[in-house]
């Protein structure tokens, strides 16, 4: 019956390791399948017969010498618990197992450390946080989450070029702060092309000096204009140019537009991963109206446009693309902002860039498996509104995002007035020479108010009154 | 003799080819101290007969209360369905290498869903008695091939306060069966040696039905929700659990570190999902169901609990997939935790991960393979054959049958 047993308990055996190298042996190229399944066949045949002759698993005692230990020891056992588990398997205690020291020799073998009944509450003396552990424990969670993301997530993902046209103005380094935090957080290589109207500046340079990223930093020889409508023009050529630099360097990877004052989400990052060559996704729009009177009074008649109208791809039941969800103009209709320090709404094209990914290749001169329904961007004539002018034939583009249902970015533009003024690089450099102290100071033994000989302060609530002739003083409202 | 030598290195290369095939990089093979018999198959291996009680001991008692089907106590129910419709089941007593008696000794229930254990030694009393009286076979060895399954918090102590339990000790009459039962602690007088530990039930189908995508990155540090202080039976505190539920309160409410509170969020499976480490310290009772939960949901165990015997321990590596601190060391638990290097815990994760370790703690209906009904027929196959010594000479009797708080003898 034993060796019955044996026999079962082994074949069932056969069948799992088959099972366990099955996958692997499928995996492997089939070339080299014969030699490994020949190897494996004979060796387990003489495993066998080695294993019968002695009467017990012979594979155990190769494991046993070939085997690594493990480098962790669980420190947690101490030596008088595996004292008791070897007290009451060792019958006769004459003949005890020496490895294993016994501190306290004369506890019996139904003696029980653990005892019934009320324990003390142990506390430490500082039961807080120590911030090295704290610490360590942060990068214990990195390390899990990257091996989760080797193992679950985007299997060989590609570099993302990201491109952004900027130029230097009073919200220039809050947007572009914003678009380089979420950058930096992206867990691919990434390059930024910064493309800036206005030539390159010190501002944006010392800016992007800080993200850490690898960056390009090119400068476009024209200013920015003050209408929106030339604004977005003149951001399409700062974006071909970019697109050139990409062909000329030859990069490979994915390209996606970043705008300075949008906002991304993680998830964009690992879904633009699955593009193939050209992809869109869903831009949540953020429009903001400024009189809230005229929101209540169209919410009645509002059916058309949801509450954050999304602008992307439109699949249909069978989730392929059917068309395009763009922004609804029409409400907006002479109330939308010409300027840029307009109080109005500021509309997004009908197609904004940033909703749209493209794979390098096909920007690439000479690629052999560029498809046919790009067209060439030096072969341009005049500019494209949206990329979509890129393609003959706008039904390959794939949607992503789960077929455009999930939005993963943000559009808003929010600009400050046109004659609005701000510190260079936002450094007061030199100190101010006055500083007058504000009448609602906390600290009742302040000295008592210097006699004022300065112009009134401007800013109500500032304390701080600027008063050097270089520095120009920010009129608020 | 070149021929050999080559054929030898042929061998021997082909060896070590097998070994790298067998490790996959996501999972790593378990094996326990009995070897990697988690994916053994019983059938062939014994032979189970099933005595048919009376429906009183049984059917009419799941009717009365069906929240048995659901309670973490409900292992003993399936185990009889299970057995029922198995391949290991004999309809001839003789060829039988166990034998199941069918007694839902926890299914007398409070209004609040605990069981309770005061009927119990009487009832299964009153089953042996039927059994010793029908069939030859109890008689024959005084139970010791036969098998109970008793999921109570102290097994076949039958109470639910430890020192009771204590007191009164193992049934007199089951001391010579094996138990199958949840408790398990080193040095107890309710752990039999030769009892076979088992998880607690958990229901399989609601754990599969809220599992969130393994992207999720696992952000939580240490997870743990349930009561800190039992402010019901224990108002002073230092009594439940020893005084470690307290003690990990008291020492790491205020460390971000450590998600831990006694409100129980509807999302309670999706954040164990999240975190790395999950809490299982021991309550009124060593065993848990969150040790299940952490297993199915790639959590790594935390076990507080001195001296605990966890589920099938000789089959399963506990030590390689779990953190075990003692009671002492809780106020060191932070210390403990983030000293442990990165490497051993991915190698805990991936044990964890091999889905043979999460089908052994799952008792799923209809029965799958390797799971913990076929790990626990594999722990009874592992027992036998059974020694020539406990087959009784006739008219030999070793069980005392009055033994045990009068109480007990009253009949059922």
């Amino acid at each position: 019956m034993k060796l019955s047993a044996l026999q079962q308990s082994y074949l069932g055996r056969r069948s799992n390791s088959f099972r366990s190298s099955g996958p692997l042996d499928s995996s492997s190229d089939g070339a080299f399948k014969s030699p490994a399944a020949v190897f494996w066949l004979v060796l387990h045949g003489l495993s066998c017969l080695i294993s019968l002759l002695l009467g017990f698993r012979f594979s155990r005692l190769v494991f046993l010498l070939l085997s690594t230990s493990s480098t962790y020891t669980s420190p947690f056992h101490s030596p008088t618990e595996l004292a008791k588990t070897l007290d009451i398997r060792s019958v006769i205690p004459a003949d005890p197992v020496g490895n294993v020291p016994l501190p306290f020799p004369n506890k019996t073998a139904t003696n029980s450390r653990v005892v019934v009944g009320r324990h003390g509450i142990r506390i430490r003396p500082w039961p807080h946080p120590n911030p090295v552990e704290v610490m360590k424990a942060h990068r214990i969670i990195e390390r899990v989450q990257t091996e989760q993301r080797l193992q679950f997530g985007v299997k060989d993902p590609r570099k993302i070029i990201v491109v952004t046209p900027t130029y230097v103005r009073t919200f220039h380094a809050l947007h572009l702060t914003g678009v380089m935090h979420s950058l930096m957080l992206v867990p691919y290589d990434l390059v930024w092309i910064v493309v800036e109207a206005g030539g390159v500046s010190n501002e944006t340079a010392s800016l992007i000096a800080k993200s850490g990223l690898k960056t390009i930093h090119v400068g476009f020889n024209q200013r920015m204009p003050n209408s929106w409508e030339e604004r977005h023009k003149l951001e399409s050529k700062m974006r071909l140019r970019a697109l050139r630099i990409i062909r000329e360097k030859k990069l490979d990877g994915i390209v996606m537009f970043a705008d300075d004052s949008n906002m991304h989400s993680m998830e964009l990052f690992d879904e633009i991963q699955n593009v193939k060559w050209f992809g869109a996704v869903s831009v949540g729009i953020l429009t903001h109206s400024v009189n809230t009177d005229e929101m209540a009074g169209r919410k009645k008649d509002e059916e058309e446009n949801p509450r954050m109208p999304v602008q992307g791809p439109a699949c249909n039941a069978s989730d392929m693309l059917a068309g395009w969800h763009t922004f609804n103009t029409l409400p907006f209709a002479g109330k939308s902002a010409v300027y840029i320090d307009d109080r109005a709404t500021v509309l997004p094209r009908k197609l904004e860039w940033s909703g749209f990914v493209l794979n390098t290749r096909l920007l690439w001169k000479d690629s052999s498996d560029k498809p046919k329904w790009i067209k060439d961007i030096d072969m341009l004539n005049g500019d494209i509104e949206s990329p979509l002018g890129l393609v003959n034939d706008p039904s390959v583009v794939e949607p992503l995002g789960n077929c455009g249902r999930q939005v993963l970015l943000w559009w808003i533009r929010v600009e400050a007035r046109a004659d609005s003024k701000f510190p260079p690089r936002w450094i007061i450099d030199p100190p101010l020479e006055i500083t007058v102290p504000s009448k609602r100071t906390p600290w009742r033994d302040a000295p008592p108010e210097l006699p004022a000989n300065e112009k009134p302060a401007m800013g109500i609530q500032d304390p701080i009154v600027k008063h050097s002739p270089k520095r120009a003083s920010r009129s608020k409202h | 003799m070149r021929k050999w030598f080559w054929g030898f290195l042929f061998i021997a290369f082909g060896f070590v080819c097998s070994i790298a095939a067998e490790r996959n990089p996501r999972t790593e093979r378990i094996s326990g101290s009995a070897g990697d018999v988690l994916e053994d198959d019983p059938v062939g291996r014994l032979k189970v007969y099933v005595y048919e009680l009376p429906s009183k001991y049984n059917k009419k008692i799941l009717q009365k209360d069906p929240r048995c089907l659901s309670h973490m106590f409900a292992a003993e129910i399936y185990m009889h369905r299970f057995l029922l419709s198995s391949p290991v089941r004999t309809l001839n007593p003789e060829e039988a290498d166990w034998f199941y008696t069918p007694i839902y000794a926890t299914c007398d229930l409070t209004p609040t869903g605990l069981p309770l254990p005061f009927k119990s030694p009487r009832m299964v009393r009153s089953a042996i008695q039927l059994i010793s009286s029908s069939w030859p076979y109890w008689n024959r060895t005084e139970g010791a091939d036969h098998f109970f399954v008793v999921p109570h918090d102290f097994g076949a102590c039958f109470h639910y306060q430890e020192e009771k339990a204590i007191e009164r000790g193992i049934l007199p009459i089951l001391q010579r069966a094996t138990l199958v039962q949840t408790f398990g602690q080193r040095n107890h007088v309710c752990l039999n040696e030769g009892s076979i530990t088992i998880p607690p039930y958990a229901p399989p189908q609601k754990m599969q039905a809220r599992q969130i995508p393994l992207d999720t990155p696992r952000s939580i540090f240490v997870y743990f929700r349930g009561l800190f202080y039992d402010v019901n039976n224990d108002p002073e505190g230092g009594y439940y659990a020893r005084g470690a539920r307290a003690a990990v309160w008291e020492n790491f409410k205020n460390n971000p570190l450590f998600d831990i509170s006694t409100e129980h969020p509807t999302t309670y499976y999706e954040d164990m999902q999240r975190a790395i480490f999950c809490l299982c310290p021991l309550g009124w009772a060593p065993w848990s169901p969150r040790l299940v939960e952490a297993v199915v949901f790639g959590c790594i165990p935390v076990i507080i609990a001195d001296d605990i015997v966890l589920p099938f321990a000789d089959a399963i590596p506990w030590e390689e997939i779990g953190v075990f601190v003692a009671e002492e060391d809780v106020p060191k638990l932070d210390t403990i935790l983030t000293s442990i290097p990165p490497e051993v815990i991915l190698r805990k994760q991936r044990l964890l991960a091999n889905p043979s370790m999460k089908r052994a703690m799952l008792f799923p209906q209809p029965a799958l393979p390797g799971d913990a009904f076929h790990q626990i027929l594999n722990g009874l196959a592992r027992k036998l054959p059974h020694q020539k010594s406990i087959y009784l000479k006739p008219g030999e009797k070793i069980l005392n049958w009055t033994a045990g708080p009068v109480g007990d003898l009253k009949p059922w």
